[in-house]
């Protein structure tokens, strides 16, 4: 598949004329229908984004808005119905499962609420997963998992399963693991929804130090005080953007 | 991703939950145990018989009286065989190296006060020689001894301790048969009951001449082997001494044989086909309990997949594809057959090494079958695991995800 073969710049020229040359992601008239019984379900439709590199955008609405089905486009899990997206410059709509697999491998670093580590690998062993499916050797995977795990500081702890570690710990896991294959972007998943508000603050803000890092982070929620932490919400309601706003409160 | 991380995931998987492994490999344990342990027994059977047609003479065809054909009737007399035929094949027979006369009844004997009934038989000196005997006690008659008609006895294996001795001490000792003292001068080594109605080891030896002329008065034989030239194919030996037979008996051409003539092959080939079909037997049905333990591994990989897939879901967000997924549940799959297969070759072993000791039975545990045990439980755990593999490789990662 020459798609993956390419040089971000010559994917980046085959993006539609009208949008940043540094987008990381854009949708066009993007569409998913359920089909429920015979009956159709259109949880999306018709979503134009274009999110650009190093940008932190929360996706707000109430359930039944359309958010979790766009964060499964976005997360290259599902493929729309309708419309086109691309992710990094490849045309992800276009993709076939296995070539979708790669592009989450590559491209997505998923935060999950429920964190979604392996009860019985250690925190260095959870990291490793998306390195082993990269098909990085054992040595290299270590190394770069053990420097993931210190970024998000718990170098001390990576030998422990995740029933040994606090909720705030395997959040923190889970980052590592998201950040470990630098990927294009991050995609997080409500990641404070299991978490107490204490314990919520660290981890938003570890995810603002990784934007001022560079990375390019997609939080959807339901909180709006999780949402004020980024720069940029959009709204969603029965399956449209309700609105787009730029609210750049970060320091 | 490579192979040797999938097997090293699918080792934790197999440790993690080491009742439940236990429990499903008990049943690829079982299979193949019981097909090994059901073969060895088979081929053990198989190779005895092997060895008992080796010990009585591959070679050998052994000539019977039969009926007299008159115009395709038979005749209500029975032809003789005789010693003149005998004497004929050994003169004229030139693809035969010994031909070996036997007049044989059962009759009466006696040594001091026991008192038994066996199978005395009449031959000549080449007797022990062509059916593989040696003598470890004594010695055999000589030619000489029965051209002088000597009263000379040599026992069966068995026949010193059916008459209440031990063979040393009878050398030399006088038995009576049918009321004719006979000295004892050796003892056969031991061949084992061969199945027939008579036990080889339970007979008395004496000089064919001794026999004819004082104890059955008759020139006639019971039968007449005669051991086929090294290399000759057993049906041109034959031609050699039916040529001789028909001239003797003065059979017109195209009219039958008046003597039948039986093959030791043909006769234990038939107990081999027997032993063949047991083993065959044997095995399908230690086949059918390694079909339950496949199925059996079967059951447990789909319970794993269901109790997974949680983890399956996470494995594909973070990259695994399909084929990862697919491979990854086949290698467990195989993984618990190949371990369980192995532990099952060594049960199995064991328990034929345990019945050829205990139960004093024929076992050969043999590395072919070693092999396909091997071969067929990784191929059960490859079948069986390809349904439960690719329900897993297709689930739909949302849904894993979300599964509670």
């Amino acid at each position: 598949m020459n798609a993956t073969m390419s040089t971000t710049a010559e994917r980046m020229a085959m993006l539609p004329e009208d949008v940043p040359r540094d987008a990381m992601i854009v949708t066009r008239n993007l569409q998913r229908e359920y089909d429920m019984g015979g009956e159709i379900v259109r949880a999306l439709r018709g979503v134009d984004v274009t999110i650009r590199k190093n940008e932190f955008v929360a996706i707000m609405g109430p359930s039944g808005s359309g958010k979790s089905t766009l964060m499964n486009m976005i997360g290259c899990l599902d493929s729309p119905t309708g419309g086109e997206y691309w992710l990094n410059g490849f045309r992800v709509s276009e993709l076939a499962d296995d070539e979708l697999a790669r592009i989450r491998n590559k491209e997505i670093g998923f935060v999950f609420q429920t964190f979604n580590l392996l009860p019985r690998a250690t925190a260095l062993h959870n990291v490793e997963l998306p390195l082993v499916y990269a098909g990085i050797g054992a040595k290299a995977r270590v190394a770069k998992a053990t420097e993931a795990l210190r970024q998000v500081g718990l170098a001390d702890r990576m030998h422990h399963r995740p029933n040994e570690l606090s909720g705030g710990q395997r959040q923190r896991v889970a980052v590592a693991r998201a950040l470990v294959n630098d990927p294009s972007i991050i995609l997080a998943d409500e990641p404070t929804g299991n978490l107490d508000s204490a314990t919520s603050a660290e981890i938003m803000a570890l995810f603002e130090d990784l934007y001022k890092g560079g990375q390019t982070i997609v939080l959807v929620t339901h909180e709006h005080d999780i949402a004020t932490h980024a720069a940029r919400q959009i709204h969603l309601l029965d399956g449209r953007i309700e609105k787009d706003i730029l609210t750049e409160k970060s320091s | 991703m490579m192979i040797g991380e999938t097997v090293a995931v699918a080792f934790q998987s197999i440790r993690a939950n080491k009742l439940r492994t236990a429990l499903t490999m008990l049943g690829v344990i079982i299979g193949v145990a019981a097909v090994i342990a059901m073969v060895a027994l088979g081929t053990g059977a198989q190779r005895a018989v092997e060895d008992r047609i080796n010990a009585l003479g591959a070679n050998l065809l052994t000539i019977y009286a039969g009926q007299s054909y008159n115009r395709g009737v038979a005749s209500s007399s029975r032809v003789s065989l005789t010693t003149d035929d005998a004497d004929a094949i050994q003169r004229d027979a030139t693809l035969i190296t010994a031909v070996v006369p036997e007049m044989q009844s059962s009759l009466q004997i006696k040594f001091g006060n026991k008192n038994i009934n066996t199978n005395v038989i009449g031959t000549t000196a080449n007797y022990a020689a062509v059916r593989n005997y040696t003598v470890p006690f004594g010695r055999m008659f000589t030619p000489g001894d029965n051209v002088s008609r000597q009263r000379y006895a040599v026992l069966g294996w068995e026949v010193p301790v059916m008459l209440g001795g031990n063979a040393a001490a009878m050398m030399g000792q006088t038995i009576t048969i049918r009321g004719i003292p006979f000295e004892i001068i050796g003892v056969l080594s031991q061949k084992g009951a061969a199945g027939s109605f008579s036990n080889p080891d339970e007979q008395i030896l004496i000089p064919l001449q001794t026999a004819r002329y004082r104890i059955f008065g008759t020139d006639r034989l019971r039968s007449l082997t005669v051991q086929i030239a090294e290399g000759v194919p057993l049906e041109r030996g034959m031609v050699d001494f039916e040529r001789i037979l028909r001239r003797e008996h003065k059979i017109a051409p195209g009219a039958e044989n008046d003597f039948r003539v039986r093959n030791q092959q043909d006769i234990l080939a038939t107990q081999q086909q027997a032993t063949q079909v047991f083993t065959a037997l044997l095995a399908s049905i230690a086949g059918v309990s390694l079909l339950v333990g496949g199925i059996g591994i079967m059951n447990i990989m789909l319970v794993s997949v269901t109790e997974r897939t949680r983890e399956i879901g996470i494995r594909k967000a973070l990259g695994a594809t399909r084929s990862n997924i697919l491979m990854q549940f086949l290698i467990e799959a195989m993984v618990l057959s190949f371990v369980g297969g192995t532990l099952g070759i060594l049960l199995g072993s064991g328990a034929a090494v345990t019945l050829s000791r205990l139960a004093g039975w024929n076992t050969y545990v043999s590395p072919m079958a070693i092999f396909v045990a091997f071969v067929f439980s990784a191929a059960v755990g490859l079948f069986f695991g390809i349904l439960p593999a690719r329900r897993a490789a297709s689930l739909d990662p949302i849904v894993a995800l979300r599964y509670e």
